[in-house]
């Protein structure tokens, strides 16, 4: 691990002061990925700017009829939040389908956002990854690439995100509201990562110094039936091999609107819109949640590795929407 | 052999003597001995499969505040013996496989130091490597023999003909990867040099064995080496040989000039330092008449070992004790590769033979249309098929008839896959398990009279099995006197010599010794001896060792759902019934055989080192990529013991239980996949898309 300076900011502004004024500086929240990076070689900051004591910590009911959820609410806290469990169930469902009980504990809601991927070849820095050292070339194409993207990759990077709670949120529409050294502005869950292209080790839209204050979640009646399947190859502590954050509003029989978005399948977490537009009033039916996946799943382009996680993500999509439209009736 | 020790301490279920100091972090495992101002060492390793250091520059290193020294090939000392290539490092530039140690850091603390290492840069003249495992390759190497000194083949009768001509035949291969042992104790070494003298505190399972190939190594008079290892986090065979890390840890304290040098692996570190086990592909060939009588048994293994030191493991020897059939084959072949050195992991041979032998078995009774548990018994042998003598005991049937009852296994519907339930396939399958029952010569013990009792002292190994208290039960039944009576010392080559912590042989090698010990010293001083008297004893000789064969056995019953729509695999309940010896303390021992049954779930379902052939290293190298059975993978276990009396194996009665656990437990799960979904996995892990078009 590198020498590095570490400062505990006192508010927001001077949090983001801080780290906008240094190109290697870094925000610090529970720390859950970022120091094993450091000790990894994989990041080598010099300065970390902790944000753990600043009131970021509120999971508030909005006036438009939203929750606000402060950036530093710690995992374990906003999976047991009443509003959130009430409101949100998939929410609090993909929360704890993700990491460990001690993890869980000291990770923020800022930092699960900002988590970066698992692939065994960027965590390793004796082997070229372009997402950590542009231009050295991929090792996961032509190596182990099991856990892999079969959407959205590049000849870049073909790595995938790793959060569970970003896949709830992303089929919610959540909205991050950041603080940077010009202002303030919110940013479409959907819009926040980004896909791999000619730039793989850019992660997500936010500019050096950003600093991710709360994310806000609009109001979703629907969302109150909801549910995270994740599929994995152990029953806790795994990646997902394919996971599934999905809300269904069903009347007579037929899919007024559903909310869909994967994880594990791409280098974001996965909007499943085609999916969406497929089941637009069509009966909930198996048959047409199988055609929605498929549609979906279309332009899926598996590696010689990850072939299963279509029909996968196709299981887990059908049985999901199967057992909602089942709680709905 | 004459009569068995009567049992009094033996049997009685006694909590851990020093689990109270565990778990009031008050026993010292080796990182955490007290030493006078030591320094701390990170490895360095090569980040190339095969070539040549060309150039080390430790500058920026050195340089460093808090860095004492950097160890490399050009300042290490020549070693006095270099037979072994795992061991013998630094002592040249050459690099044999990926991850090889090339040097240390040795800094003021642990940071600086790994900080440091990463500011070493080194330059290579590589050369091509291999490190792809195949079956098909037209290299394959025939070692000598297989460990621990097994035939690398045997052949009895003519197998060709007799499985050609058999009605019922199975012809399947099966494989299993590459694994590693990961204790949670990562492997430590602590080196204090001085007036000509090594004192080591050493993770290990045998402080003799690290003893002995230290002071060979170095050079070193054998008196002048001390090894202390009082507690140990678990090895499961990874530290059953010093590695190369003890080696650099003597190394790097000899350039401090008498400072004390602490050096503990990484995690990552372990996956190509502290050995592994090794992948196979095992055909197996099982021909047999309508009944279900075997009458061929064929079991042809492929595994791999490193070119800088071969290892090879006897995993068809089990193949050669199970069931009757007059026609025989075993064989072994190696790919040798410029890859990280296997070694012992818990049961190596017995775990993979096993899980191809006893699913072939499963395959087998389906194709004969026989219950597996009935297709068992009608193949066992009076005798030992291939060596033809008898058992010294083999309860393989009763084990087999007590799983029956107590799983409920009488009821069982054979069609597969037809089991639903919420969504889940359910089957359940059965496996045999076989381990041998070790007593390993060399254990040395002496037994002395004290003011409040005896101290017993014997330098055996706790690596969280539960010697400290059965070793102490045994002592107490020995000398007839009370457990609070004994004070057992372990864990230092002070105390006399002591076979390794391995093959299960631990508690029947130093309770043979105690044994022998405690004899001598009743018939020296009688029942009222004086403070100060003293005695000791070895290892007896056993005629009967010649005679018979020894082994334990047990059956492993398994349930197994699979979710129908994505192929996710639980195990809901497990049982075990073992026939191993004597049990001398049922907690300790429950746990043994819970922990290997667990690793064998985890074997079933998780384990598998990915090694990435172009750059010759395991890249899922950490616990959140390498999995291992977690809680919530594990539901319900049971273990039950028939009440096996053997007056042939040693004078304890015991057989062992730290690996049989293991055996036969992969097989079960995966036997019971295929009865949950009609899908036979022959290759492990049992992972959910085995289970997807």
């Amino acid at each position: 691990m590198n020498p590095f300076d570490y400062r505990r900011a006192e508010d927001a502004d001077s949090a983001v002061a801080a780290v906008a004024g240094r190109p290697a500086a870094a925000f610090l929240g529970g720390g859950t990925n970022l120091v094993d990076h450091m000790k990894l070689g994989i990041a080598n900051p010099e300065l970390l700017v902790d944000v753990t004591r600043l009131p970021l910590g509120g999971v508030e009911p909005l006036e438009d009829g939203g929750v606000r959820v402060g950036a530093g609410v710690r995992n374990s806290d906003l999976a047991a939040d009443p509003l959130i469990r009430e409101r949100y169930p998939v929410l609090s469902q993909a929360l704890l389908s993700g990491a460990s009980g001690q993890l869980r504990n000291l990770a923020t809601t800022g930092g699960n956002l900002l988590q970066r991927t698992r692939c065994v070849y960027f965590q390793d820095v004796t082997t070229p990854c372009n997402k950590r050292e542009p231009g050295s070339g991929c090792s996961a194409i032509g190596g182990w690439n099991r856990y892999h993207a079969v959407l959205g990759a590049s000849d870049q990077c073909v790595a995938v995100h790793p959060s569970d709670m970003a896949v709830a949120l992303c089929a919610l529409d959540a909205v991050v509201r950041v603080q940077g050294p010009g202002g303030h502005r919110g940013i479409p869950l959907v819009d926040f990562h980004r896909l791999p292209g000619e730039e793989p080790d850019r992660d997500t839209v936010l500019e050096h110094g950003e600093l991710i204050t709360s994310i806000d979640l609009p109001e979703l009646p629907m969302a109150a039936r909801s549910k995270y399947r994740k599929v994995r190859d152990r029953a806790s502590y795994a990646f997902a091999l394919v996971s599934v954050a999905a809300a269904l509003d069903v009347a007579g029989g037929r899919v007024r609107e559903a909310r869909i978005a994967f994880g594990g399948l791409a280098h974001k977490p996965w909007r499943a819109t085609r999916a969406e537009e497929a089941l637009r009033g069509e009966p909930a039916t198996a048959r047409a949640f199988g055609a929605a996946a498929d549609a979906e799943l279309a332009d899926a382009r598996p590696l010689p590795g990850n072939g299963f996680k279509v029909p996968m993500a196709r299981s887990a999509l059908v049985s999901t929407l199967t057992e909602l439209a089942g709680e709905d009736a | 052999m004459t009569e068995l020790l009567r049992p009094r301490a033996m049997g009685s279920d006694v909590a851990r003597l020093e689990g109270w100091a565990k778990v009031t972090g008050t026993a010292p495992y080796a990182y955490e001995h007290p030493v006078d101002n030591p320094a701390h060492a990170h490895a360095l390793q090569a980040s190339i499969a095969r070539g040549r250091i060309t150039g080390i520059d430790t500058a920026a290193a050195r340089e460093l505040p808090g860095v004492l020294a950097v160890l490399t090939h050009e300042n290490a000392p020549a070693l006095a013996s270099t037979e072994d290539g795992e061991l013998a490092i630094l002592q040249s530039g050459e690099v044999h496989y990926r991850g090889q140690l090339i040097g240390a850091v040795i800094a003021e603390n642990p940071e600086i130091a790994r900080h440091a290492a990463a500011l070493v840069r080194v330059d290579y003249e590589q050369a091509g490597h291999d490190a792809e495992f195949s079956a098909e390759r037209d290299d394959l190497h025939t070692p000598e023999q297989v460990n621990p000194a097994f035939a690398t083949d045997t052949a009895q009768g003519d197998l060709e003909a007799a499985f050609e001509s058999a009605p019922v035949r199975v012809d399947a291969t099966y494989t299993t990867p590459m694994e590693h042992n990961n204790p949670m104790e990562p492997h430590t070494t602590v080196a204090v040099r001085g007036d000509g003298g090594l004192t080591l505190h050493d993770s290990t399972q045998g402080a003799h064995t690290v003893r002995q190939v230290v002071a060979k190594l170095f050079g070193l008079d054998r008196e002048r080496v001390r090894v202390v290892s009082p507690h140990v986090g678990g090895g499961f065979g990874s530290k059953g040989l010093p590695h190369s890390h003890v080696v650099l840890a003597v190394m790097a304290a000899g350039l401090l000039e008498g400072r004390p040098v602490k050096l503990a692996l990484t995690r990552q570190q372990m996956f190509s330092l502290t050995g592994h086990r090794t992948p196979t592909v095992q055909r197996i060939r099982l021909g047999a008449d309508r009944d279900g009588r075997l009458t061929a048994i064929a079991h042809d293994v492929i595994e791999q070992s490193s070119k800088v030191k071969i290892f090879a493991e006897q995993s068809a020897e089990p193949s050669r004790h199970m069931y009757a059939a007059g026609n025989r084959r075993t064989t072994h072949r190696l790919a040798l590769l410029d890859v990280p050195v296997p070694s012992w992991m818990r049961a190596p041979g017995e775990c993979p033979g096993m899980f191809a032998g006893e699913v072939a078995m499963d395959e087998l009774a389906v194709a004969c249309g026989l219950d597996p548990v009935e297709l068992r018994l009608r193949n066992e042998p009076e005798t030992d098929p291939e060596s033809g003598k008898p058992f010294s005991s083999r309860n393989l049937v009763a084990c087999l008839r007590e799983g029956v009852r107590r799983f409920g296994w009488q009821d069982r519907d054979p069609e597969p896959g037809v089991r639903r339930e919420d969504g889940w396939l359910v089957g359940t399958g059965v496996a045999s398990a076989v381990y041998p029952a070790n007593v390993f010569p060399g254990s040395a013990a002496a037994i002395r009279r004290t003011a409040d009792g005896y101290q017993v002292r014997i330098g055996a190994a706790d690596i969280g099995t539960g010697t400290w208290t059965a070793l102490s039960q045994i002592a107490a039944d020995a000398l007839g006197v009370g457990l609070e009576e004994i004070d057992l010392r372990i864990g230092d080559t002070e105390l006399p010599h002591a076979t390794v912590a391995g093959g299960s042989s631990g508690l029947s090698s130093w309770g043979s010794a105690v044994v022998d010990a405690a004899a001598a010293f009743r018939e020296k001083f009688g029942t009222d001896p004086s403070v100060g008297d003293e005695a000791d004893g070895t290892v007896p000789d056993n005629p009967d060792r010649k005679r018979y064969e020894m082994k334990a056995f047990g059956a492993q019953f398994a349930e197994v759902r699979v979710r129908e729509d994505t192929g996710e695999v639980r195990v809901p309940r497990m049982l075990g019934v073992f026939a191993a010896g004597r049990i001398v303390n049922p907690r300790t021992a429950r746990s043994q055989f819970v922990g290997g049954m667990t690793m064998g779930i985890s074997m079933a379902l998780h384990e598998q080192s990915v090694l990435d052939p172009r750059f010759g290293h395991v890249v899922n190298h950490d616990f959140a990529e390498y999995h291992v059975a977690t809680n919530a993978d594990v539901h319900r276990i049971d273990v039950h013991w028939l009440d096996e009396h053997d007056p042939h194996v040693n004078p304890v009665g015991t057989k062992g239980i730290g690996e049989i656990g293991i055996v036969g437990a992969a097989a079960a799960v995966a036997n019971a996949a295929y009865h949950a979904t009609g899908l036979r996995v022959r290759e492990l892990p049992i992972t959910p898309d085995r289970f997807l078009g």
